[in-house]
């Protein structure tokens, strides 16, 4: 087998010259893969084993020799409230913004999957929100949810609904409102387009053959459509459920975790403690708390994919 | 007929007209606000969708009163050299990947998929005290070269698909003339995979450009920082926010990528939904 893929085999008692050497694949593969798995390494793999570390240590800013504490970060966040509001916030935030972004991912998505003119316009315009820098595009909705200026208050105001508008960052309710909303724009054309691309795989015939057989709109979406693009969704669904959690840009923007910490994520906590009051141990903790839905979604999305490759 | 067309502009049209003017709207508002004098701002009497006295001079403030010019420069330095180096890398594993037979191979595939997957808010502490360690700290090393852990992942991962889709045939056959298997790659599979590698680099162009938290914990000084980030922590003092080149800045950052992105749709797009299509 070597020696035919292989352009000039090796012949054994010699030694072989780099050349040769590279064209065994065992050797080239490596050799291939070297820089990769050195950046990969150096700036993930040795971050995430130091991460470990830090957070079983007192280590802060002020601190010149860290000691080992064990557990105790992680037991100290488990009793802190301002954590376990993170947490509850973390869940409504992921949980509300991946429901609307699938519903209206699907719904964006059949809408495009129809043809009419303009289609590719749209189809372009559609992406912007995704595409562009996040934290620039947070500006824009600092503005828009402003307490005085905010033009939905304006709009509010101006129809009649309520004489006073909405103080949109000034609540923690309606503070998680406007996060959840910003985010949902942001998020909702990354599942659209690629809920389509999976829209697209399936054959016009297929449906054609039952609206032949009398099947209705919805049945066909229901019974056919769906169930053929729901590898596509569950994809999507993960890899959005990771995103979220693990969001940073939009809630720094924003509301900075505010007010009264009615809108921190997990990694908005992390920078507040580590980064602002320079506790590194206890941030990394706050961190790594992430790591177990994390990885249950990682596994989750490699063993899928893995199983639909083969 | 009749009933059809309005059928279909109900269905069809106005749903659709309904989610491009909400996708659209907080550009649009950008720009209006973006040309308001400072005093039309904070008018709550007027109508606020249409400006009635453009200026430049929020454009005139960002480029001669704040660094925008220098952040624009580092965002673009940062992220050719950020590109550059992913894609290389990128091409070297993915081909390995995708057409080489050697021990660990799965294993290493399933590595670099899980690296694609861990945030950048998982290890921005550890990665912020490597910097400083490696004497990088407030440099644009610090970006170029971590980024790429961003990049890498997804390139490998797109690039691997595409190299699959070529046929085994023409490699063999260059083989079987004597070429090396590094010449047989760079002369018959690059060439072909040349869609491919354009849109992993249009990937990793945009994310390296629209990259936020590392960039934010690695720089303090003004010279060094980001579009997006000196447009955040610089154009606000205090209380006080200048709206007006807030929104320039932020507009004037977002139009490279969203240029780059309307020549190239159709790659972003085909890289985008590549991963997830396949199943």
């Amino acid at each position: 087998m070597r020696a035919q893929t292989a352009g000039r085999p090796v012949t054994a008692g010699q030694i072989p010259t780099i050349g040769e050497l590279l064209d065994r694949q065992g050797v080239l593969a490596y050799v291939l893969l070297l820089p990769a798995l050195v950046i990969l390494a150096v700036f993930i793999g040795y971050p995430f084993l130091s991460s470990l570390w830090l957070s079983v240590t007192d280590q802060s800013v002020s601190t010149s020799v860290a000691r080992f504490v064990g557990l105790d970060n992680f037991a100290d966040e488990l009793g802190s409230q301002i954590f376990r509001q993170t947490v509850r916030n973390t869940l409504v935030y992921t949980g509300v913004t991946v429901v609307f972004k699938l519903g209206l991912g699907i719904a964006l998505a059949v809408l495009m999957n129809q043809s009419f003119r303009l289609k590719n316009f749209a189809r372009a315009a559609l992406l912007l929100p995704w595409i562009v820098p996040t934290a620039l595009s947070a500006i824009a909705w600092l503005w828009l949810f402003d307490a005085t200026f905010s033009v939905f208050n304006w709009a509010i105001v101006h129809s009649g609904l309520a004489d006073r508008g909405i103080n949109w960052l000034g609540e923690g309710g309606w503070a998680m409102t406007a996060i959840i909303i910003a985010n949902v724009w942001r998020g909702t054309p990354f599942f659209a387009i690629t809920i389509l691309a999976g829209l697209q795989t399936v054959e016009r015939e297929l449906l054609d053959a039952a609206a032949v057989d009398g099947a209705s709109v919805w049945q066909r979406f229901w019974r056919i459509t769906l169930p053929l693009v729901r590898p596509v969704l569950l994809i999507v669904l993960l890899f959005s459920i990771i995103w979220t959690i693990s969001d940073f840009q939009l809630v720094y923007v924003i509301t900075r975790g505010g007010p009264a910490n009615s809108t921190h994520l997990f990694g908005t906590l992390a920078y507040d403690v580590a980064v602002r009051a320079g506790q590194l141990s206890e941030g990394a903790a706050i961190s790594l708390y992430m790591f177990p839905v994390l990885i249950v979604c990682m596994v989750a999305l490699l063993l899928y994919l893995r199983r639909s490759a083969t | 007929m009749r009933t059809t067309a309005s059928r279909r502009a109900l269905t069809l049209y106005l749903p659709l007209s309904l989610a491009t003017i909400l996708l659209l709207f907080p550009f649009y508002w950008m720009l209006i606000t973006s040309l308001k004098t400072n005093r039309e701002l904070i008018d709550l009497s007027g109508l606020p969708f249409w400006v009635f006295q453009p200026t430049l001079e929020h454009y005139q403030f960002l480029f001669a009163e704040t660094g925008f010019l220098r952040w624009a420069l580092n965002t673009l330095t940062i992220s050719v050299a950020a590109t550059a180096i992913s894609l290389v890398c990128s091409i070297f594993a993915g081909y390995t990947l995708a057409r080489l037979r050697f021990r660990g191979a799965a294993a290493i595939a399933g590595a670099i998929f899980v690296t694609y997957l861990v945030p950048q808010t998982l290890l921005f502490l550890p990665l912020l005290e490597l910097v400083r360690q490696l004497g990088l700290g407030n440099t644009l090393w610090s970006m170029i070269l971590t980024y790429p852990t961003i990049l890498i992942p997804f390139g490998t991962w797109l690039l691997m698909g595409y190299f699959r889709r070529i046929p085994l045939e023409l490699e063999e056959s260059a083989l079987i003339d004597g070429a090396s298997r590094f010449r047989a790659m760079t002369q018959i599979v690059l060439p072909l995979a040349v869609p491919g590698i354009l849109s992993a680099g249009i990937f990793a162009f945009t994310l390296s450009w629209n990259e936020f938290i590392y960039a934010l914990v690695f720089t303090t000084s003004t010279n060094i920082k980001t579009i997006p980030v000196g447009v955040v922590t610089e154009l606000v003092k205090g209380d006080v926010y200048f709206w007006g080149s807030l929104m320039a800045g932020a507009l004037l950052g977002s139009v490279p990528v969203a240029l780059i992105y309307s020549f190239f749709v159709e790659q972003y797009v085909g890289g985008l939904t590549a991963g997830a299509v396949k199943g």
